[in-house]
């Protein structure tokens, strides 16, 4: 660790505005999903606890499926975000 | 519990430990200049990245904490989990690749872009500095709860082992070593959590666990009638000890044996039905007694009995066999667990007695949300008994995104495209693990081996119960895995002292050589303030304490970083004002809180001047607030011509 140059100089990413905004797009809409799904959680949690025992898929209660529910859909949100989203400085293709 | 250690567990632990220095030493010579140090020059691959977000991620909280908590409440400590992988879908959609566009090295970088103000650069570094001390404090705490039964040294001693090490790692290495030094850890955590899983499948669910030398644990009596309990009048052998001083109105009857001289404590339950307890007297001397004999392992002397099993299986059957996911997670809905609960009593003399009581408890209970004493209000009918719960999941969902040793890890990678990948490589890493918790720590609640003392304690001795290599193996990691995270933050907060404010803020003119003693030193100030912190909080579960985290993070840096990036009208004062009140409400409301009453200062915490303990619902909200007020108010007037 010879110098702690500050200042030095980082290259600028090549960004083209349009895919930039196409690109937060797409993620504010994902986001929107998402947290409708997680909203929902916490409201059932909340308000309707006596429901989250109630079996609901392959014999697993609602509060351990949503649970699960929840994390394969991150992932899978994920995914079609990575899948949708354009690659900057290469006319807008998809990365 | 007292736990031995073994020289297999110490062997594998300083091996870890060699490896781990090994790398920080050999890749941190190769950290020339400040962009190497803070960000590893930008040249680490999207993958690793990604699998290194794990390792940064999955810290003492997540393996400890979150597995302790499932072990001693159930479906609660899961909540967690899903609250903490929720948290990077805020990261990936909001904040991921605009952070790495406008930062350079720190958080405050990023906020600092549009406007070059010096109170952004304060306010935003001093910020990073409280959220990772916050942070810091559950993983110096995780460190010692595993080196206690690792190497048989007391919980301090853990604590002062990690900070020692971690501050030799920060101070000659920097993000290059940090950042594989996770990623190796956080892809052995997983892998073996993994291995653990189908371990657990394996053996199924017993009403009659057996220890890993085969040798049964020990089945605590339950249901029996008064009759069989208390003896009566002119009992030879035994006598009842009257209530007295802080044994009045408690659901406790407490017998002495006349011959041995050992009180036992039974717990009354509805029915007239008595439940054996275990007990740990502390008297004002220092000397303590455990289960009625003086605390030792040695001849004469007595320790806590290791617990966890089921009480009824679906079938009335005494042990299920092997089971698949599904049907591990059907047959804990279905059965009867026992799991244990505490209750202080304390005497004049100042003699403080702990009973640890056993709780019959259904899977219908514990496999649904309000099990546990920091949930439990969720199934209150009151609506401000559940703004707590709803609290939290608010200060996890939001937390993530904005936990600076987490932000830190975007400027490691070489553009936006890296920065996106490597979040979804982290969320199917984080999640995987996260789904894999609930197994574990139902796999603890039932596994024989749970110190009812130590809520930490479930996931490395979860592992013992298999065998003690694996204990060893896990719990090294798991040691690992505190390094790794406490080196993120002792970065994050390097970052902060020695960029943001020494150079940035106050313009201190230093030459190199000044500028990496300032980082250094920065470095060894917070690991000792680490190690403080870590002794005197070492009672408290992890997981809560990261909570706090996370709240103080949402409320502070959240607000700022979605409005300068949503918001046009944002102006640097509105920034500085949120990233402040956001920061101070939450931490006085946390300070003020019960919890904060009652495992801090050790008062009643019914006395706690705020209604509830977790305050993102509040904080989070006036972050925004601030932020919105103070820029229409100091928005620059137009020129005129």
């Amino acid at each position: 660790m010879g110098s702690l140059d500050f200042k030095s100089e980082i290259p600028k990413e090549h960004e083209d505005e349009l895919v930039v905004k196409y690109n937060s797009r797409i993620g504010a809409f994902l986001f929107v999903i998402y947290v409708a799904a997680y909203a929902g959680f916490m409201a059932l949690s909340s308000f309707f606890p006596e429901r989250m025992g109630g079996e609901i898929l392959f014999g697993l209660n609602l509060s351990v499926s949503y649970g699960f529910f929840l994390i394969v859909l991150a992932l899978v949100l994920a995914v079609i975000y990575m899948k949708l989203c354009k690659k900057t400085g290469n006319g807008g293709q998809q990365s | 519990m007292i736990h031995s250690s073994s020289p297999v567990a110490i062997i594998i632990f300083l091996a870890f430990i060699s490896v781990v220095l090994g790398i920080s030493f050999y890749l941190g010579a190769k950290a020339k200049s400040s962009k190497g140090y803070f960000t590893a020059g930008g040249t680490i691959h999207w993958a690793v990245n990604g699998i290194a977000f794990a390792g940064d991620y999955l810290s003492a909280a997540s393996f400890l904490g979150i597995c302790g908590m499932i072990a001693f409440f159930g479906y609660d400590g899961f909540l967690y989990s899903i609250g903490y992988l929720a948290g990077w879908i805020v990261a990936l959609f909001i904040i991921a690749e605009p952070l790495k566009r406008l930062g350079r090295y720190t958080f405050a970088d990023a906020l600092d872009n549009k406007f070059n103000s010096r109170s952004i650069k304060l306010t935003a570094a001093i910020s990073t500095l409280v959220v990772s001390i916050f942070y810091l404090i559950p993983q110096m705490v995780g460190a010692g709860a595993l080196v206690q039964p690792l190497l048989g040294f007391p919980h301090y001693v853990g604590v002062i082992i990690v900070g020692l090490v971690v501050i030799t790692i920060v101070v000659t290495a920097g993000m290059v070593s940090t950042t594989w030094v996770q990623f190796i850890k956080g892809s052995l955590l997983v892998c073996l959590c993994f291995v653990i899983t189908i371990m657990i499948l394996n053996r199924g669910i017993s009403t009659e666990p057996k220890k890993s030398d085969g040798t049964p644990v020990k089945i605590f009596k339950h249901d029996l009638s008064s009759a069989e309990v208390i003896p009566l009048p002119g009992d030879a052998q035994r006598e009842l000890i009257p209530p007295s001083e802080g044994w009045v109105d408690k659901p406790y009857v407490r017998i002495l044996d006349k011959t041995s001289g050992e009180v036992s404590v039974w717990r009354k339950e509805e029915g007239d039905k008595y439940f054996e307890t275990q007990t740990m007297v502390a008297y004002k001397d220092g000397r303590k007694m455990a289960n009625g004999k003086p605390h030792g392992k040695g001849e004469g002397q007595g320790d806590l009995s290791p617990v966890g099993y089921a009480y009824a299986l679906p079938g009335g059957v005494k042990e299920t066999g092997p089971l698949g996911p599904l049907s591990f997670i059907q047959t804990m809905q279905s059965s009867n667990v026992i799991l244990w609960g505490s209750d202080k009593i304390m005497e004049q003399d100042g003699t403080a007695t702990t009973v640890y009581y056993q709780r019959p408890s259904p899977g219908s209970d514990f496999m649904t949300p309000g099990s546990s004493p920091t949930f439990k209000k969720v199934r209150s009918k009151k609506l401000t008994d559940k703004l707590d719960f709803l609290s939290l999941m608010l200060a996890l969902f939001c937390g993530t995104a904005s936990l600076p040793h987490i932000l830190i890890r975007y400027y490691t990678v070489k553009d936006q495209i890296s920065a996106r990948k490597s979040t979804v490589v982290g969320i199917a890493a984080i999640g995987f693990f996260y789904v894999l918790t609930l197994f574990l720590g139902l796999g603890a609640m039932t596994s024989g081996t749970m110190d009812v003392s130590d809520s930490n304690m479930a996931a490395p001795l979860l592992a013992r119960s298999f065998n003690e290599l694996l204990f060893s193996i896990i719990s090294a990691v798991a040691f690992t895995t505190v390094l790794g995270t406490v080196s993120g933050l002792i970065m994050a907060a390097s970052g902060a002292v020695a960029h943001d404010i020494m150079s940035n803020y106050l313009k201190i003119d230093m030459d190199d050589f000044q500028k990496v003693r300032s980082a250094k030193f920065a470095s060894i100030a917070v690991g000792l303030l680490a190690i403080i912190l870590g002794i005197l909080f070492a009672k408290m579960n992890v997981n809560f304490l990261v909570g706090w985290a996370f709240n103080i993070a949402a409320s502070s840096n959240l607000p700022a970083l979605v409005m300068l990036l949503f918001w046009s009208k944002t102006t640097k004062e509105g920034i500085s004002s949120a990233i402040l009140v956001g920061m101070l409400s939450s931490l006085s409301w946390i300070l003020l809180s019960a919890q904060a009453y009652k495992d801090v200062y050790g008062i009643d915490p019914a006395m706690a001047i705020v209604p509830f303990s977790q305050p993102a619902i509040v904080t989070i909200p006036l972050g925004f607030l601030v932020l919105i007020v103070v820029s229409l108010f100091t928005q620059k007037k137009p020129q005129t011509i």
